[in-house]
C-alpha cells in the first residue's frame, strides 16, 4: 500500500515549481496532478446533472438498415444507463464516422479492396448530457454488407470528462484489445463466409455450364438464352475472382499487424479452429495460405453442401444483418465481452482513484524482489503482456472532439497539432435538442456534417503526430504542468503523455480495484438497494445529517445507503483530511475525522453484530485472495486485537515464520481466527497456499514446511487423538492457540514494533483502516528486511576465516535499525524469504527448506 | 504439553514428561535450525551411503534407491530395478580412464546384486538368482574385489565375476564384515567371528576359513574396525570384545551390565529383568581411539587405549539405539529422535558423586531432574566423563534408522516413516544464501 489514497492529498501544487529536485521525493512519473479546482468549488457537483449513475461502455453500430443503433451495454444493467438516452448517444458517437475503411474499387484495380485500417479513437463530450466518451471505432467485414464493411463503435461514457482525458491511453490500449479480439474473431468469420461462398459459386458455376451446354446443344450457340446463360456464366465466374481475391487479402492480413493480436492468439490458441487462421496468416505467399485454407477447410467442411445462388441478390432491406456474434467467431465474441468488462472494472471509480492505484501499482512494480511478502499478487510475471499493450497503443495521440469544452482546454494541444483541424464550428454542437426519435434522421447529416468538420479520424491525427515522439510529448507535458494554474480542464496532450512513463494497467482479471475513498464522487451516485433494518436503525443519526461533504444535494435515503455501504467507505480518517484539504470549507479536519470515526465506529458496531454470519472464509481454493478480502479481514482482525490479549504473540510467530496452529472445536470460530491473522502472514501466495484455514486429519511435518498459519479440528475420535499427538511431538516447531480455552502457547515476545502493530488500545476502528495500518507497518518492515538482505558489507566476509564476525555485523546492523533480539528474528525471516525469491525467482518451486528456532514456548492466558 | 492440550488447566511446568531424558526447547548448543523433508520413498529407508560430497544414496524396503543433492534437496535420479526390500548398499569407487569413478553397488532380498552408475542411473552390471540374499557387503580397495555375505561369502571383481566362495554355512550367515591386514576379513556369523584369509595367487584368488573365535556367548550384532590393530565386536547381550587385528586375541572384555548388583532390592529386580533383553549391542562407532556403543536405549562410550568406560549413559533414549557416530557425538534411536551428546568432565571426580550435586551440574532447565538415575550409578571409576545431551532433532515419526553427517552441509536421517531429513545449520544457509544472492546480482549485474 505505497499509493494509498492519503499520499494524494498530501500532495502539494508548490512542489511543481521547485527548481531544486529532492532526491527523495517521487519521481515525476508518480506524482497527481491536483484537481484543478476553483475556490470553494465542490469537486462533486459538476457530474450531479449526467443522466446514468456510472461509467458504463457502449456498444454501438451504424447499420445500413436503421442507421446508428446501440447493441449493448457494459455492465448489462438499465440501473446503470438510467434515463440516458442510448439511442441518441449512439448516433451521436456514430456520426462522428471516419471514412478511413471503405472497401471499393480503387482505381486501377478491377477488384475491390480491403483496407486494414487502424481503428480510430477519438474523444466526444456532449455537456447537455453531462456525457463525455472514449469512442472507438471500428470496421467488421461482412459479405452480406453494403462495401463490405460493417462500421462499429465502442464507446467508455463517462460524467468526468477528466476521466476520459487523463486515462486516454489506458482506455485506448483496453479498447484496442477488445477491438483485436473482435477483428480477429471477424476475418476468421469472414474468410469462412468467402470460402463457403466460393463454393457456392463454383457450385453454381458447374451448373450454369452445364446448362449453357444443353441450351448450345438444343438451341445453338447464338440463341438468345444461350447468350444469357453465358453472360450469367461470366458473372460467376468474375465474382468468383473477386471473392478469391478478397479472400487472398483477408488471410493475407499483415503479419505485422499480427504481432499486436499476439496476445489475442495466445488466449484462443487452443481453439482448433484458430489454427487455419494462424497458419494462413502466418504465410506470407497468399497462394499457398489460399490453399492451406481451402484444403483445410474442405477436410473440416466437408459437411458445407453449395448451394445455388441466385444470379439476382436479395433486396437490402428483406435480407437480415448479421450480429456481432456471428461476425466475429463467438469464442472472440465472448472473449471481447470478457475483455469490456475487466476495461468497466478497472475504470471504475474516481479518476484520483485510478490514478492512486496506478502509481500504487507502478511503485510495487519496482518492488518485485520484495512485493510478493506482504503485497497481493498482481501478476507482475507477465511483464510481455503489457508490452504488448504498449505496442498495440500504437496511436500515441489524443484527437478530441471538445463540443462543449472552451478552447482554452486546447490551448497546450495546440502547440502540437494543427490548428486547422479544429474548427470554430464545433461549437455549434453545444446544444442540440433533446432529441426524440423522429428528430434524428433530420438532424443525422446535420451532425454528422458538423462533425466531421471538427473530429479527425486516425489517420489524419498520425499525420500530425507524424514526427512526435514521446519525448517531446512529455517536454510538453511540462509545459502544461507549468501552464496549468490557468488551464481549468487539463489539456489532452497531458494526458495523452503523462502515461508514456507510467506501466499500464494490468487486466488481470483478479485484480478487483479497491473502493477507497476517492470514489466517493463516483460512488455517490449509485443508487444501492438499501438494507431496509439497518436504514432504520440509522436514520434518526444525527451523524448522517452531518455528513453532507459530498452528498449535499443527494436525497437522505442515498446517504444512509452510501454510509453502510461498507465497501464504498475505505478510510475514514484519510477522508476526512483530503475533504480538508481540498477546502470544502463546510468543515474543519477534526470535525470531519470525528463524524466520519464516529459514523464508522457505528457501522462496525453493527457489522459486529452480524459478524457471525459474515464471517466467510476468504479461502475458497481456485480463487485468488483479493485485496477486499484482506480488507474485509482487517475487521476480524481488529476483534482479534481487542479481545486477546495476547495477540502480539501470536502476530509476532507469523512474523517469525513459526507456524501458527489454531486448535478448536468449532469450525466457525477456527476460521474466523484464521481470517482474523492470515494477512500477517509473510509470503501468503496468490491463493492463499500458505494458510490452511481447516485441517481435520493430523499434519505432517511437510505440512508446517508448506503452511504457516493452520486451523485444526479438535476432535475426540481417535483421529483427534493422533493429531494431538502431532501437535506434542512438533511442539517446538509451532505455536498453539487454543480457541476453546484461550491460550497462546508460543515463544515470548516483548518488544515495541508488534506493539504498535496489533495495539488493543487502538483509536483505529475500521477494519479497511487497520488493514492499511497493518500494510503500511509490513512495507516498512519489508524495506528494513530489503536493506538487511542487500547489505554488502554485513553478509560477505572480510576474509575467509571470518564467518564469527559476519555474524555479529548481522547482529550490530539489527540492533542499528533499532530492533530487539526477537525483533531480529522477523527480520532474518523476511530477509531469508527474499533471498529464496530472488534466488529462485517467484516459483519458489522445489524442496523448501523450514527454519526454526529452539526456544522455549510459554502459555498465555486471557 | 499433551494434557495441556486435551483440555487441562495446570499450567505446563507441571506436566509430568515421560522422556527418560528431556531437554527443553532452549537449545544453544544445537546449531541444526532448518530442515529440509525429502519425500520419495514408499517405505522404510534403511540405509544411506554418501557418494561424493554432495550427493548420497538412500534405500529402503521399497526397493528403491535415490540418489540426493545434500544442498539443494532434490532428488537427482531413481535408480529402479530391485523388486524386494535392499539389504545392503555400499559404494565403491575404482578407478577408470584415470578418473575416480563412484559406483553403488546394492543387494536386495530378491537375490539380486546390482551396480549402478549414480551420474547416469544405470544399472551398469547386475546378478540375479544368488543362492541366498547378501546381508552384508564389503570393498577391498587395495585387491580392487568386493565381497558380499550371506549364506556363503563370495569375493567378486569389478566387473562383477565371481572370482571364489565360500561352501555353505549355518543359516544364520554373515551378518558384518570387517578388513583386517594382510589380506584377511573377519566375518560375524551368529555367536562367532570367522576369519577368512583370501589367497591371491596371479589372478585367481580364493578365500579360506582361518579361524573361528566363539568367545561370545549370544548372537553378533555389531563388528568394527577401530584402527590398524583392533577391531570390536558387540552382542546381543551386552558383551564387547575388543581384539587384536593380527593374532585375533582378545584385547579386552566388558560385558556390559547397566544394572549395578541389587541395592534397592525389590524394585531393582524387576528392573534386572526388563534391562536384560535392552543391553544388546546394536551398534558401535569408532575413531580409532574410542567406542561409542549402542546399548539398548543407552550409550556406551569406550577408550580403547586405555580399556577403560569413559562415559556412559543408561537411559539415553526412550526406546533402542539404532546408530551413532563419534565425530560429533550423536545418537539415533527407535523412538524417533536424533540426540547429540557432549561429554564432560566431571568437576571433581574423586568426590563422591551425589544426586543433590548432579542436580545441579551440566544440565538444561528442567532437564536436571530427569537426569538423576543415571547420575547415581556412577561407578568408582577414575577418569569417568558425564555424557550430556546438548540437543535433539524431532521430526521423524518413525524409528530414525541411521543418519549421515555431510559436516557443515548438513546431517541427513532416514527413518521408518519413510522419510529423510537434512538438518542443518540455519546459520550457515543463511550466509550461503546471501553468498549466492551477491552472485547473482553480479550475474545479473544490478550491483
Amino acid at each position: 500500500m505505497i499509493g494509498s489514497p492519503d499520499v494524494v492529498a498530501f500532495t502539494k501544487e508548490d512542489d511543481f515549481g521547485d527548481s531544486f529536485s529532492d532526491p527523495c521525493s517521487l519521481p515525476e512519473e508518480f506524482s497527481v496532478p491536483l484537481f484543478a479546482h476553483a475556490a470553494n468549488a465542490n469537486p462533486w457537483t459538476k457530474t450531479s446533472y449526467a443522466k446514468f449513475s456510472k461509467d458504463f461502455i457502449l456498444v454501438s453500430e451504424f447499420s445500413e438498415q436503421v442507421g446508428p443503433q446501440p447493441l449493448l451495454t457494459i455492465p448489462n444493467d438499465p440501473k446503470v444507463c438510467g434515463t440516458f438516452d442510448l439511442n441518441y448517444f449512439s448516433l451521436r458517437i456514430m456520426s462522428v464516422d471516419y471514412q478511413a475503411s471503405f472497401v471499393g474499387h480503387p482505381p486501377g484495380s478491377n477488384y475491390p479492396k480491403l483496407n486494414f485500417v487502424e481503428d480510430s479513437k477519438v474523444v466526444l463530450g456532449d455537456s447537455k448530457e453531462g456525457a463525455f466518451a472514449y469512442v472507438h471505432h471500428l470496421t467488421l467485414y461482412d459479405l452480406e454488407a453494403r462495401g463490405f464493411v460493417r462500421p462499429f463503435c465502442m464507446a467508455y461514457i463517462s460524467a468526468d470528462e477528466r476521466k476520459i482525458m487523463h486515462q486516454f491511453q489506458e482506455l485506448s490500449s483496453e479498447f484496442s484489445k477488445a477491438s483485436e479480439f473482435l477483428k480477429s474473431g471477424n476475418r476468421k468469420a469472414f474468410a469462412n463466409e468467402l470460402e463457403k461462398k466460393l463454393k457456392d459459386l463454383e457450385y453454381t458455376r458447374s451448373v450454369l455450364h452445364k446448362e449453357t451446354e444443353l441450351q448450345k446443344k438444343n438451341n445453338g450457340c447464338y440463341s438468345t438464352q444461350a447468350i444469357e446463360k453465358a453472360n450469367e456464366l461470366a458473372n460467376v465466374e468474375k465474382s468468383i475472382y473477386e471473392h478469391k481475391d478478397l479472400l487472398k487479402q483477408i488471410t493475407s492480413y499483415p503479419s505485422r499487424k499480427k504481432k499486436d493480436v499476439g496476445f489475442v492468439q495466445r488466449e484462443t490458441e487452443k481453439l482448433a479452429d484458430t489454427s487455419v487462421l494462424d497458419d494462413t496468416l502466418n504465410s506470407n505467399h497468399s497462394d499457398i495460405a489460399d490453399k492451406t485454407v481451402l484444403t483445410e477447410s474442405d477436410s473440416r467442411k466437408s459437411s458445407y453442401t453449395p448451394q445455388l445462388i441466385k444470379a439476382k441478390s436479395a433486396k437490402c432491406f428483406d435480407k437480415r444483418l448479421k450480429t456481432m456474434e456471428e461476425l466475429c467467431d463467438a469464442n472472440f465474441f465472448h472473449q471481447t465481452l470478457k475483455q469490456l468488462n475487466i476495461t468497466e472494472k478497472s475504470f471504475r471509480g474516481d479518476l484520483c482513484f485510478i490514478y492512486t492505484s496506478q502509481i500504487d501499482r507502478a511503485l510495487l512494480g519496482k518492488q518485485r524482489v520484495t512485493s510478493f511478502l506482504f503485497e497481493a499478487e498482481r501478476e507482475w510475471e507477465n511483464e510481455g503482456t503489457s508490452k504488448n499493450f504498449n505496442i498495440s497503443s500504437n496511436n500515441p495521440t489524443v484527437p478530441i472532439l471538445n463540443l462543449s469544452g472552451e478552447l482554452l482546454s486546447l490551448e497546450s494541444y495546440t502547440t502540437c497539432i494543427d490548428i486547422d483541424h479544429i474548427k470554430p464550428g464545433v461549437e455549434s454542437m453545444e446544444g442540440p435538442p433533446e432529441s426524440s426519435l423522429s428528430d434524428i434522421t433530420q438532424e443525422t447529416s446535420e451532425a454528422a456534417d458538423t462533425e466531421t468538420k471538427g473530429s479527425f479520424s486516425s489517420d489524419k491525427s498520425i499525420e500530425a503526430f507524424g514526427g512526435v515522439s514521446p519525448s517531446s510529448l512529455q517536454a510538453n507535458y511540462f509545459d502544461g504542468l507549468e501552464r496549468k494554474s490557468k488551464v481549468s480542464i487539463a489539456s489532452p496532450s497531458e494526458s495523452a503523455s503523462s502515461y508514456v512513463a507510467v506501466p499500464q494497467r494490468m487486466t488481470d482479471g483478479n485484480l478487483v480495484p479497491m473502493d477507497a475513498a476517492c470514489c466517493i464522487g463516483q460512488d455517490g451516485f449509485i443508487f444501492e438497494e438499501p438494507l431496509p433494518e439497518l436504514a432504520q436503525e440509522c436514520c434518526g443519526d444525527t451523524v448522517v445529517n452531518q455528513e453532507p461533504l459530498s452528498l449535499l444535494q443527494g436525497d437522505p435515503a442515498l446517504q444512509v445507503d452510501y454510509i453502510l455501504e461498507e465497501s464504498a467507505l475505505a478510510e475514514s480518517p484519510n477522508m476526512g483530511l483530503t475533504f480538508s484539504e481540498l477546502n470544502t470549507g463546510v468543515l474543519s479536519e477534526e470535525v470531519a475525522k470525528i463524524n466520519i470515526e464516529y459514523v464508522s465506529d457505528s457501522t462496525s458496531f453493527m457489522s459486529t453484530s452480524t459478524s457471525s454470519d459474515r464471517a466467510v472464509s476468504p479461502f475458497t481454493y481456485s480463487s485468488a485472495l483479493t485485496l477486499k478480502q484482506k480488507k474485509k479481514a482487517g475487521h476480524s482482525s481488529l476483534r482479534f486485537i481487542r479481545q486477546y490479549p495476547f495477540a502480539q504473540q501470536a502476530i509476532f510467530c507469523l512474523l517469525s515464520g513459526r507456524t501458527l496452529v489454531i486448535l478448536g472445536v468449532d469450525e466457525g470460530t477456527v476460521r474466523k481466527l484464521v481470517n482474523a491473522l492470515f494477512f500477517f502472514v509473510p509470503n501468503l501466495g496468490k491463493y492463499g497456499e500458505t494458510v490452511q484455514p481447516w485441517l481435520s486429519s493430523p499434519f505432517q511435518l511437510t505440512d508446517l514446511q508448506r503452511w504457516k498459519l493452520i486451523g485444526l479440528q479438535r476432535a475426540a475420535s481417535p483421529a483427534g487423538s493422533s493429531i494431538l499427538h502431532s501437535l506434542n511431538r512438533y511442539s517446538r516447531y509451532i505455536s498453539i492457540l487454543d480457541s476453546d480455552s484461550k491460550t497462546l502457547r508460543c515463544p515470548p515476545y516483548k518488544g515495541t514494533l508488534i506493539s504498535h502493530l496489533a495495539d488493543h488500545r487502538t483509536q483505529i476502528k475500521r477494519g479497511s483502516t487497520y488493514f492499511l495500518h497493518v500494510q503500511g507497518m509490513l512495507t516498512q518492515l519489508t524495506a528494513k528486511a530489503f536493506l538487511y538482505t542487500f547489505c554488502h558489507h554485513i553478509h560477505l566476509p572480510m576474509d575467509i576465516n571470518d564467518q564469527g564476525s559476519v555474524t555479529s555485523r548481522r547482529t550490530n546492523f539489527l540492533l542499528q535499525l533499532g530492533y530487539t533480539v526477537e525483533e531480529s528474528k522477523i527480520v532474518q525471516y523476511l530477509s531469508e524469504l527474499i533471498k529464496q525469491h530472488y534466488i529462485q525467482g517467484s516459483s519458489m518451486g522445489g524442496n523448501q527448506s523450514f527454519c526454526f528456532n529452539y526456544t522455549t514456548s510459554y502459555l498465555y492466558k486471557i | 504439553m499433551l494434557r495441556w492440550i486435551l483440555g487441562g488447566r495446570e499450567a505446563q511446568g507441571t506436566v509430568e514428561k515421560s522422556a527418560a531424558l528431556f531437554i527443553g526447547e532452549e537449545q544453544p548448543k544445537n546449531c541444526f535450525t532448518e530442515m529440509q523433508v525429502l519425500k520419495g520413498h514408499f517405505d522404510i529407508v534403511r540405509f544411506l551411503v554418501q557418494i561424493d560430497d554432495l550427493r548420497f544414496a538412500s534405500a529402503g524396503d521399497d526397493g528403491l534407491v535415490l540418489i540426493w543433492n545434500v544442498e539443494t534437496g532434490d532428488c537427482l535420479i531413481e535408480l529402479r530395478g530391485h523388486t524386494q526390500q535392499i539389504t545392503a548398499m555400499i559404494s565403491y569407487t575404482f578407478i577408470r580412464g584415470g578418473n575416480a569413478h563412484t559406483a553403488l553397488i546394492t543387494a536386495s532380498s530378491d537375490r539380486t546384486l546390482s551396480l549402478w552408475d549414480p551420474d547416469s542411473g544405470n544399472r551398469v552390471q547386475n546378478i540375479s538368482d544368488l543362492q541366498s540374499p547378501v546381508k552384508c557387503l564389503l570393498v577391498l580397495v587395495c585387491l580392487d574385489v568386493w565381497l558380499s555375505g550371506g549364506n556363503e561369502l563370495c569375493v567378486w571383481n569389478r566387473d562383477f565375476e565371481l572370482q571364489c566362495k565360500t561352501v555353505h554355512h549355518s543359516d544364520a550367515g554373515i551378518s558384518a564384515m570387517v578388513e583386517l591386514p594382510k589380506n584377511f576379513i573377519a566375518a560375524a556369523m551368529d555367536k562367532e567371528i570367522v576369519i577368512f584369509k583370501l589367497n591371491l595367487s596371479g589372478s585367481d584368488i580364493a578365500v579360506m576359513a582361518m579361524r573361528h573365535l566363539a568367545d561370545h556367548q549370544d548372537t553378533i550384532h555389531s563388528l568394527i574396525h577401530i584402527n590398524d590393530g583392533l577391531f570390536a565386536s558387540g552382542s546381543h547381550i551386552g558383551e564387547l570384545i575388543i581384539w587384536d587385528s593380527v593374532d585375533w586375541t582378545i584385547q579386552a572384555y566388558e560385558h556390559i551390565l547397566w544394572e549395578e548388583p541389587a541395592r534397592d532390592g525389590q524394585s531393582e529386580f524387576k528392573l534386572n529383568h526388563q534391562k536384560q533383553i535392552e543391553r544388546s549391542i546394536q551398534h558401535m562407532s569408532s575413531d580409532g581411539e574410542y567406542i561409542v556403543a549402542a546399548i539398548g536405549s543407552g550409550l556406551y562410550v569406550y577408550n580403547v587405549l586405555m580399556k577403560s568406560v569413559v562415559a556412559y549413559r543408561r537411559i539415553a533414549h526412550d526406546s533402542n539405539v539404532l546408530h551413532t557416530v563419534l565425530q560429533r557425538l550423536m545418537s539415533c534411536s527407535e523412538d524417533g529422535s536424533v540426540r547429540m551428546w557432549e561429554l564432560q568432565d566431571l568437576p571433581l571426580p574423586a568426590e563422591p558423586a551425589s544426586s543433590g550435586f548432579f542436580g545441579m551440574f551440566g544440565t538444561f532447565g528442567r532437564s536436571s531432574k530427569q537426569t538423576g538415575p543415571p547420575a547415581k550409578k556412577i561407578p568408582e571409576v577414575p577418569g569417568l566423563r558425564s555424557l550430556e545431551l546438548i540437543g535433539d532433532l524431532i521430526g521423524h515419526s518413525g524409528a530414525v534408522q541411521m543418519f549421515l553427517s555431510f559436516k557443515e552441509k548438513g546431517l541427513v536421517t532416514c527413518s521408518t516413516d519413510h522419510l529423510l531429513i537434512i538438518w542443518k545449520d540455519g546459520e550457515f544457509q543463511s550466509q550461503l544464501r546471501s553468498l549466492a544472492v551477491f552472485q547473482k546480482l553480479e550475474e545479473n549485474q544490478e550491483l
